[in-house]
């Protein structure tokens, strides 16, 4: 008969467990990784104390320049008393609610329109409708709004409708360059390849000093194309390219059955590539065209080179006035909070879709 | 046969594939042949009006505008040629300097998001968001506002080194005073270069022949170091340096860093290093860690494993982006035009403005940056087909 003795259940040493035991796993895991922890937290307690000393404590918040000037900490009041002029430029003063009500429709037909599910027809129409909506607030002269010149959109109206139509006409225009550099036919593929090379091989500023500078002389004599559609056009042609190349990983990953499939069908090309082909390919390549978008929201911000007013120029001229200069600091820290929080929200979502993607991909792996 | 015939007869020419595709290209090619005409007639009736001159003529002609830093000999009285050449060489110095270092910097953080440190990887973590979803622009113009905002005039210069000074006015630092010992040494570092390379190649024809090791490091760092200081003793090793001491409202001696040159090579190095530091990550965490076990178990040391197993696979994964990323950085380095380093872009937008050839102008840009990125590509491919995997 087997005696059965009651063990003494032996709990871990107190230093492998709780919080000791995190903190030695984590930050006192051996000599070069102590001393590179005690060497960040000294920097930290030295940095971060003067951080908040600077920008909360000896900050002033709503003052004007001259007592900022005399201030010890950060003056956040460049931002606060230009917040408008910063924001729409150059929009008329009084009419500045249109390029509000245009912004916030527009981020908030973007959250709605996040979810795959909701992506139907109706949605369709609804963006028709909004895009109409915004372009008429924008833009005026009916309904009684007063028209406003496109050489007055500034700031981060600007910025938004730069990137937004980028994004928007670009990606049809990539997709078809994709598939011409897939094609068979010699002419076409060559021409696609020529143009994709080159556009990748330029930088975007070339582009923008092409359609300030250079477009003009290509036009007959008496049209005139206004600024801000020419650096929309640049922009377009620009993130083109790279959304082709994009998409072509995305085809060429395909499986070659899916092709075969489709042919002996008997669809043909059109109905092969709407039906088959690309509703799978561009699915795979979601991830990297998100990428491919935040940069084209970034470079957005490039048109401060050819005089356009986005909202790092209209930020700029708050800082050459006399006033308010020697406050750049401030006043970029909070541009680059702007950027950074879209920036990071677009990559987080597709983060989010790259998961989805990952679970939809693999349903008999997961059992 | 009767099926065949019946077939046939259906069949117009249109309906088939070959007639059609060439029927696609022909109409494709005369779209594009007339949209390029088009645009050619305009550009050259616009040109008659406005009676600007074609051609590349004028890069012979007096530039007449100074520039504010030159590796070569540059004044206005020179010509555009001579103009657009020292943009080259301010755009390669800047891309050459900034690849270097970015690639170092993100090798460094990539590493530190692996970390199994929790403060370290959190750093390295922070570091990518930060500085990958900030445009590059703004980045710029913070550091350059930092130099001319922040930073003191020459008479408070920051001293965070002996002989180093931080100011409005860039980064002053000491270099050796002129001697002709410093030519022959550095001769003697690039012979001690192709010493070491005549003498790993001889290790390793060694090795495959016989088995026996060559402790290649330690040779080759004793002849590195070894070869251009003998030279240095041999000269009368000469310590003469040449330092910059403040004479009236700026410092005078030593070598001088432009603020707009420091600035845009800070922003283009830590927003490129941001992304070399995924590219890094990805390419460590892409090798299974049974490869490590696999090394580890025919016996072969902790250092040996990531030299001769891990890295050389990591580096295939890792090799075609960071090209990539290496490209983006010349390419932004044009973003110089907006912070007035006088870079390539910026020479060329002063000639167009001058001259007001802006169809020559952009093409020479395009030009440009097209070889650069070619060589660079180019380069990589090269590099990349010789440390591709080879299969049976």
């Amino acid at each position: 008969m087997a005696e059965t003795t009651q063990i003494e259940e032996i709990k871990p040493p107190i230093t492998d467990v709780g919080v000791i035991g995190w903190l030695r796993q984590h930050l006192f895991n051996g000599l070069f990784s102590s001393i590179a922890t005690l060497l960040i937290l000294g920097f930290l307690v030295r940095v971060i104390p003067q951080f908040i000393q600077w920008a909360f404590i000896d900050s002033v918040w709503f003052t004007s320049g001259q007592e900022c000037h005399q201030a010890e900490g950060a003056c956040w009041s460049v931002i606060t008393q230009n917040i408008r002029f910063t924001i729409f430029g150059y929009f008329p003063y009084e009419h500045q609610w249109r390029p509000l009500v245009a912004m916030i429709i527009l981020v908030g037909m973007l959250i709605y329109s996040r979810e795959w599910d909701r992506w139907n027809k109706r949605l369709g129409y609804v963006w028709i409708f909004a895009l109409f909506v915004m372009g008429l607030l924008m833009k005026g002269g009916l309904f009684g709004l007063v028209p406003v010149e496109s050489t007055k959109w500034s700031g981060l109206p600007l910025t938004l409708l730069l990137s937004f139509f980028g994004i928007l006409a670009s990606y049809p225009l990539g997709v078809m360059l994709a598939l011409g550099r897939q094609s068979q036919m010699p002419i076409i593929k060559s021409l696609c390849v020529v143009y994709i090379e080159m556009i990748r091989g330029v930088p975007l500023i070339t582009m923008l000093f092409m359609s300030s500078v250079m477009f003009p002389l290509f036009l007959p004599e008496g049209v005139t194309i206004d600024k801000v559609l020419r650096a929309q056009a640049a922009i377009i042609l620009f993130t083109a390219a790279y959304i082709a190349e994009v998409v072509r990983g995305g085809l060429q990953a395909m499986d070659r059955g899916q092709y075969e499939a489709a042919e002996s069908l008997g669809l043909n090309y059109f109905q092969m590539m709407r039906m088959i082909i690309l509703p799978q390919a561009l699915k795979i390549v979601i991830p990297p065209t998100v990428g491919i978008l935040i940069s084209a929201f970034k470079d957005t911000s490039l048109v401060v080179i050819i005089a356009l007013y986005d909202i790092l120029n209209t930020t700029k001229s708050v800082l050459s006035e006399p006033e308010w200069t020697g406050f750049s600091t401030e006043a970029y820290i909070f541009i680059a909070m702007i950027f950074y929080v879209c920036c990071f929200s677009m990559s987080q979502y597709s983060r989010r879709i790259e998961k989805q993607l990952e679970y939809k991909h693999t349903p008999n792996q997961e059992s | 046969m009767a099926s065949e015939q019946t077939n046939n007869a259906k069949t117009y020419f249109w309906n088939d594939e070959k007639t059609r595709a060439i029927i696609y290209q022909i109409v494709t090619a005369a779209f594009v042949a007339f949209i390029g005409y088009y645009l050619i007639s305009n550009v050259q009736t616009n040109m008659e009006k406005q009676s600007i001159a074609s051609g590349f003529g004028f890069i012979e002609k007096e530039a007449a505008f100074e520039i504010g830093e030159s590796l070569v000999e540059y004044s206005a009285a020179d010509t555009y040629g001579r103009a657009l050449l020292v943009g080259v060489l301010n755009t390669l110095k800047v891309s050459l300097v900034g690849m270097i270092l970015t690639t170092i910097l993100g090798t460094i953080i990539g590493v530190c998001t692996l970390s199994s440190n929790w403060l370290i990887s959190k750093f390295g973590t922070m570091y990518v968001e930060l500085f990958q979803n900030i445009p590059v622009l703004l980045q710029l113009f913070f550091f350059y506002a930092l130099f001319y905002e922040i930073f003191p005039a020459p008479r408070q210069a920051l001293n965070p080194v002996t002989g180093v000074f931080i100011t409005n006015r860039g980064i002053d630092f000491p270099v050796p005073a002129p001697d002709p010992a410093w030519g022959y040494i550095g001769l003697a570092f690039v012979a001690a270069c192709i010493v070491i390379w005549l003498v790993n190649r001889w290790a390793v024809k060694r090795q495959e022949r016989s088995g026996q090791q060559f402790p290649m490091f330690w040779v080759g760092l004793g002849i590195l170091i070894g070869l251009p200081l003998l030279t240095w003793i041999l000269n009368g090793a000469p310590t003469q340096m040449d330092v910059p001491v403040l004479k009236g409202f700026n410092f005078q001696g030593g070598r001088n860093i432009s603020p707009e040159f420091s600035a845009l090579l800070i922003g283009l190095v830590l927003y490129t290093a941001s992304f070399i530091a995924q590219i890094v990550r990805a390419g460590i965490q892409s090798i299974s860690h049974g490869q490590t076990e696999a090394a580890m178990s025919i016996g072969l040391k902790p250092g040996m494993v990531l030299k001769l197993v891990i890295f050389p696979q990591a580096l295939r994964v890792i090799v075609p982006p960071l090209t990539s990323q290496l490209l983006n950085l010349t390419k932004n380095s044009s973003l110089a035009v907006a912070i007035g380093y006088p870079d390539f872009v910026q020479v060329a937008g002063t000639t167009i403005n001058q001259t007001g050839q802006a169809v020559e102008g952009v093409a020479m840009m395009m030009v440009v940056y097209l070889t650069f990125s070619l060589l660079t590509s180019a380069f990589m491919n090269w590099y990349n087909k010789k440390i591709k995997i080879v299969e049976r």
